[in-house]
């Protein structure tokens, strides 16, 4: 499935500055597995140790938290949009 | 990177250090960035304490201005002229009314209700944050707010010539949106829930070159609510309460005055003592208390559904730290029903004479409730915070409380209606009795 990824600041230095990606995956792991795989360095950055996505990463799926999905088992499909989002404080 | 101030008798001294991660301990020069770069943990301010232990004592906090600038070797910032609009040195009010209807022998209420210049703790953590921006040579700042931070960055904006422009839910409160607005920033109404505005905060806050407070800004601006912890323990004649109670939102609140307390302690300023933490939540967006209930050490996101907006954050960053602050002092994390928030804000404003908003009425709710539950003891020192003002919630009472009596501009029109009113007194009291 092809996907668009939306990359942030603080990953850039991994994808040449570009703040999407464009990704084939049928779910989230296989497009953590294709990101890693397409950009050197970025590994250990979003997953830890157990292959679950870093506590401080928010992962959504067309608006929606993959917590609220299937998790890391979150299908995708044709033209969705990932954002992988820092958490932030405040309110 | 280390930034220099000077104390009060003009010795320049080094006190804030560098950006370090919370959880890989990664350091960084003290930019306009909140996440480490490793392992994406929030980046928190740190400080020289032995330069801050030999140059700070309780006599040149005092000589200090009387906001929360007298604090300013603990906050991060390297100017002689911080942004100083009054904020802070609210009052922390000894409890009588209130703390015998409980039960409670020694309350203290610290009253962020009339905090200046927007009426909220909000104010800050967004002076600590603009004067910071400032020095980062921001011209335009911004945040995510779901309304006390909108007001008191458009606010404090507007003092300091910065131009503003603030994302929030688009079905905020009509006080906080107006209270906004007065001040003439930008504000986007963004159709979604805090956590969606903050989502698309995240994606714009580096791609602009603005100053996100609670984003890019966010190591600075939190460091702001330390003094929550500073005034409380100066206040309380330089000694530590024994129990907090505070609501939590993103969790972040919390930490900091417990950082502050410690702060106070490492640098000599008060006795070490043990304090116990106690968070307040609503039932319709406590995800941080649930965890607490279920012995979790993570937090699992939830969708808001309260009146009490104003700490609806359903995925809170600092909601682990919050959850390992209020176990490890032996404290607890409560939630109450929307119903007993309403009550709660009536009970402090019958009391006490303090009209708070929601996040008020959650706090006085779950300290009725822990200490109903026999979790507070009724000799502790405890001193409930109080963070907003009820003016700027005036939905969530409506229909609550009482209506004014219309009379004619006549004495028996007068007459009759004070004996009708104190009938219905007489009615309400044999109610309660019963």
């Amino acid at each position: 499935m092809a996907v668009k990824v939306l990359i942030p600041t603080t990953l850039q230095k991994f994808t040449n500055a570009q703040a999407t990606l464009e990704c084939s995956a049928n779910n989230i792991t296989e497009l953590l597995d294709s990101i890693e795989d397409n950009c050197p360095g970025i590994k250990g950055r979003l997953r830890d140790e157990k292959g679950e996505p870093r506590r401080f990463l928010n992962l959504y799926v067309n608006d929606e938290d993959i917590r609220f999905l299937e998790g890391i088992q979150t299908m995708l499909n044709d033209g969705d949009q990932v954002s992988i989002v820092p958490a932030v404080a405040g309110g | 990177m280390t930034q220099v101030i000077q104390s009060p008798n003009l010795t320049t001294i080094p006190t804030f250090k560098a950006l370090k991660c919370k959880e890989c301990s990664a350091e960084y020069e003290l930019q306009a960035i909140h996440v480490c770069e490793f392992c994406f943990g929030p980046l928190e301010v740190s400080y020289d304490y032995d330069a801050l232990r030999r140059h700070v004592t309780r006599e040149s906090i005092q000589a200090g201005p009387n906001s929360i600038w007298r604090y300013k070797s603990f906050l991060p910032v390297a100017t002689d002229n911080p942004i100083d609009v009054g904020t802070g040195m609210t009052p922390l009010v000894r409890s009588n009314r209130l703390a015998r209807r409980l039960g409670l022998k020694k309350l203290y209420i610290k009253n962020d209700a009339v905090n200046m210049p927007t009426l909220s703790f909000k104010d800050r953590v967004v002076s600590v944050a603009l004067t910071r921006a400032r020095e980062l040579g921001f011209t335009t700042v911004s945040c995510a707010s779901t309304g006390n931070l909108a007001n008191s960055t458009a606010a404090i904006a507007a003092y300091a010539g910065l131009d503003c422009c603030v994302f929030i839910p688009a079905d905020l409160e009509a006080g906080k949106v107006l209270g906004t607005l007065i001040y003439s920033p930008t504000v986007m109404a963004v159709q979604g829930n805090y956590d969606q505005v903050n989502r698309l905060c995240c994606e714009v806050a580096n791609t602009y070159g603005w100053g996100f407070v609670n984003i890019n800004l966010r190591p600075y601006y939190s460091e702001g609510s330390k003094t929550l912890g500073y005034e409380v323990a100066e206040q309380l004649g330089w000694q530590l309460p024994d129990h907090i109670v505070a609501p939590l939102a993103s969790g972040s609140l919390f930490t900091k005055i417990y950082k502050g307390f410690q702060e106070f302690i490492k640098v000599g300023l008060i006795a070490d003592k043990k304090v116990r933490f106690s968070g307040a939540q609503a039932d319709g967006c406590s995800p941080i208390a649930q965890a607490f209930r279920e012995g979790r050490d993570f937090v699992k996101p939830v969708k808001p559904s309260t009146i009490a907006k104003s700490i609806a954050i359903g995925n809170p960053a600092d909601g682990i730290y919050a959850l390992d602050v209020a176990r490890k002092t032996g404290g607890n994390i409560e939630s109450v029903s929307d119903a007993e928030i309403i009550e709660g804000i009536k009970l402090l404003a019958e009391t006490e004479g303090i009209f708070t908003e929601t996040a008020g009425g959650t706090t006085i709710a779950v300290l009725k409730k822990l200490v109903e539950a026999g979790k507070i003891d009724p000799e502790e020192t405890t001193v409930a915070y109080i963070t907003g003002n009820g003016l700027k919630t005036q939905e969530a009472v409506q229909g609550y409380i009482g209506e004014p009596l219309t009379i004619e501009a006549k004495l028996d029109s007068f007459e009759r209606a004070l004996e009708r009113s104190r009938t219905l007194e007489r009615l309400d009291w044999q109610q309660v009795l019963v």
